[in-house]
């Protein structure tokens, strides 16, 4: 049993950093972007079930559930900002987003 | 009445100084006149009360600096020297004070003279009636500012101006040796008044002190101190080069300076110290050399002057040799006998300088006079009464302490005292060489002056006169007068204020020196006066060969300009101090290091930083993703496992990472 946690512990390992280094390396387009956070909850989500299973605790589960509104609603507006930016700019490159520099 | 003696110049600089427009040029030379010479009607009182009647006076007037063990007074003594001294300041002074209303008569500053003036002989009583070394080096300050002051009166003068600062800045160095003697004597004697430390001498005589690690004689340390100080006021052998530019003044300054007050002050104060100096034999040889080795540079430098003032201000530079090697072979009384006489004669000597410039339209070249001896007879009189007297000429005031000086120093059977009485008697012939060289040069050769100045040149006004009149009398008569008096074998006049070793005392010896020395001087004086009277009068076309010849002309211009020792000083020491305080203390510590790990370098350091650390916001999303991530990771792996890492690496290689990191924000 403890092989079979190490085996999805890994998967969810895996995806979390797919979506974080989908975050820094990409440069190109901003939907990629939240397509990598979307990845990254997926992959939390998939870790709070597995533990949620392994430890025999329902609360994991109901996190999972409430995470998976949060994303949904986290995505929306994620998505009506990038529309909204789109309408004044034009373009969703992430390399153009630079105008507050420090 | 002793307190009077220094409080009348004061009062008279008061009212001169701060009611010189009220009171006229007249009413100001009234009173400060009157003030003067009340002051020496009452030091001859003194002298009659303290030196005849032997009642030293003692006054404490109030107290100054009194902080435990250390207690200055302002406290005044009166003994002979101090009322000798007297009497020469304020009689020299009062003279100066005359002769200054007419020959001050076309300024329009000349309340202002006087109030410095008054000032002036107020601080040299001050000076010499001291009786702790605070006080005496309160009236040496004073005497520096008062002849910085006098110096520079005539302010518009860049010459004058240059210099005021050189006299001030010289006398300072001297006036630092003095403090630092002061210190010492404070440090050992535990005390600055004369009484206690004179007196506690002896029990001193095997003490040494230690500085950088040399084991120095402690009396020693102290007298070579004082004496620095001397040599700044006496214009001794290298801190003398102040004295001849200090001709920048008006004449009666310089017959202020020169004659009575600034310069014997450095005399004054070896003298008083002869309690001092006795136990110390190095002290008193290293007095013997430097004085008479300034006496010779001077009377040869005298020589081959030009300027009217300036030989007279080497003869003074000359005489105060003279009197400091005086004091070093422990003749004292004669070295202030000398001092007075001195006083006399040269105050004669400036004065009469002063009427031939005054007559010839402020034209101060021997070279330019000539054949005044038709215009000006009484001047000519009273510069040939001076310079005879200066010279020594026998039965003159000169001659009576000069002659003096030249025996005991031949009396004095070791190697200074021999050194001492060559040189002497060498500038014994300088100096009656050069005086009649000025004497020839200005009276009796053929007129080379302008035909205007000559035209309306009179002879001196009665102001001017008067004081050269008895300035002239006094030059005659004083030596004789009071030499038994000052002298005089086993005088009791001197009454404690001087001491000398019973060792050292050489006036016996003196007076069985075989005939032809004691003759030697005079020898040597009427030779030198009279090759000095044929070499221009007659042999005019000689000395121009000489001059012509290479080595004659490089001798000429090296006398000339003084042996050279102000160029000397100037590029050796005062560009290399200049350019030591430009590029090293004020180019390298002020404006670098200090500016650089100070206020400059700081706020620049901030800026840099700021701004290396401002730019890691570049703006691109991706960017600070990457930041939160690494921030992230490193404060979860120090707090979470920092411990487990702490077991395997270094705990200071953690700062190697945060040094690294700084280096990279920087």
């Amino acid at each position: 049993m403890i092989l079979d946690q190490t085996k999805y512990l890994f998967i969810t390992t895996f995806l979390f950093l797919i979506g974080l280094s989908g975050i820094f390396l990409n440069r190109k387009n901003i939907i990629i972007l939240l397509m990598s956070v979307e990845l990254m909850l997926l992959a939390i989500n998939f870790n709070l079930i597995v533990f949620s299973v392994f430890l025999d605790d329902i609360l994991g589960q109901l996190f999972a559930l409430l995470i998976l509104t949060v994303a949904a609603s986290e995505s929306a507006i994620g998505l009506a900002i990038l529309i909204i930016y789109y309408r004044i700019r034009g373009a969703i490159a992430i390399e153009l987003i630079n105008l507050i520099k420090g | 009445m002793y307190l009077s003696i220094i409080a009348f110049p004061l009062i008279g600089c008061f009212f001169s100084g701060m009611f010189g427009r009220i009171l006229s040029p007249k009413g100001v030379a009234f009173i400060s006149i009157t003030c003067v010479f009340s002051s020496f009607l009452l030091s001859l009182l003194s002298v009659f009360e303290v030196g005849f009647s032997h009642c030293p006076t003692f006054i404490r007037f109030y107290p100054w600096i009194d902080s435990e063990l250390f207690d200055a007074g302002w406290s005044f003594c009166f003994d002979s020297l101090t009322v000798s001294m007297c009497v020469t300041v304020t009689f020299i002074s009062t003279l100066v004070h005359i002769y200054s209303t007419s020959y001050m008569s076309h300024d329009p500053h000349q309340a202002r003279f006087m109030s410095y003036l008054s000032l002036f002989t107020f601080s040299m009583l001050m000076l010499i009636t001291a009786d702790n070394f605070v006080q005496l080096f309160f009236g040496w300050e004073a005497v520096g500012v008062c002849s910085y002051l006098l110096i520079n009166f005539w302010f518009t003068r860049l010459s004058a101006n240059k210099a005021a600062i050189k006299a001030m800045v010289i006398n300072r160095i001297g006036d630092f040796g003095l403090a630092l003697g002061i210190f010492v004597i404070f440090a050992t004697f535990k005390t600055v008044d004369y009484a206690v430390v004179f007196s506690l001498v002896p029990y001193y005589t095997t003490k040494t002190v230690y500085f950088l690690q040399f084991e120095l004689d402690l009396i020693t340390t102290i007298c070579i101190l004082l004496f620095i100080g001397a040599m700044g006021k006496s214009a001794q052998l290298g801190l003398h080069t102040w004295l001849p530019d200090a001709m920048e003044g008006p004449t009666p300054v310089s017959a202020l300076i020169h004659a009575a007050t600034m310069v014997t002050a450095g005399v004054f104060l070896i003298i008083r110290c002869s309690f001092l100096y006795e136990n110390s034999y190095l002290g008193l040889s290293i007095l013997t050399i430097v004085g008479s080795a300034t006496a010779f540079f001077a009377a040869m430098t005298g020589v081959l002057q030009n300027d009217l003032k300036k030989v007279i201000a080497y003869s003074t530079c000359s005489q105060l040799g003279y009197m400091v090697f005086a004091c070093g072979l422990s003749n004292y009384s004669v070295s202030i006998f000398h001092l007075m006489n001195h006083a006399y004669f040269k105050a004669l000597l400036f004065l009469s300088a002063g009427s031939i410039i005054h007559a010839l339209a402020d034209e101060q070249d021997m070279r330019k006079m000539g054949g005044l001896v038709q215009v000006l007879p009484f001047s000519y009189t009273m510069i040939l009464i001076g310079s005879l007297a200066l010279m020594g000429f026998p039965f003159l005031t000169g001659f009576y302490s000069k002659d003096v000086i030249l025996e005991i120093a031949y009396a004095n059977y070791n190697f200074s005292g021999i050194v001492g009485f060559w040189l002497g008697l060498l500038s014994a012939g300088f100096t009656s060489f050069y005086s009649f060289r000025l004497i020839y040069l200005t009276f009796l050769s053929n007129p080379l002056g302008f035909k205007s100045s000559m035209q309306q040149a009179k002879d001196a006004p009665f102001a001017l006169g008067f004081p050269l009149f008895v300035l002239g009398c006094c030059s005659l008569v004083v030596g004789f007068c009071t030499k038994e008096l000052f002298i005089g074998l086993g005088t009791p006049y001197w009454n404690n204020a001087i001491f000398i070793l019973p060792e050292h005392i050489v006036i016996i010896d003196a007076e069985f020196l075989s005939v032809f020395i004691k003759w030697l001087p005079f020898i040597v004086s009427i030779l030198a006066a009279t090759l000095s009277f044929f070499l221009y009068k007659d042999m005019m076309s000689l000395l121009f060969a000489i001059y012509k010849t290479n080595f004659g002309h490089k001798f000429y211009i090296f006398v000339n300009r003084k042996w050279l020792f102000d160029k000397l000083q100037n590029e050796l020491v005062s560009v290399s101090l200049l350019r030591l305080g430009y590029s090293t203390t004020y180019k390298l510590i002020d404006k670098g290091f200090i500016e650089l790990f100070g206020p400059f370098g700081l706020s620049r350091l901030v800026l840099q930083v700021s701004k290396n650390v401002s730019n890691l916001q570049s703006g691109l999303l991706n960017h600070y993703a990457f930041f939160i991530f690494i921030g992230v990771l490193f404060f979860t792996v120090m707090i979470t496992l920092f411990a487990i890492f702490s077991i395997y690496v270094d705990v200071y290689i953690f700062f190697l990472l945060l040094i690294a990191w700084l280096v990279i924000l920087l």
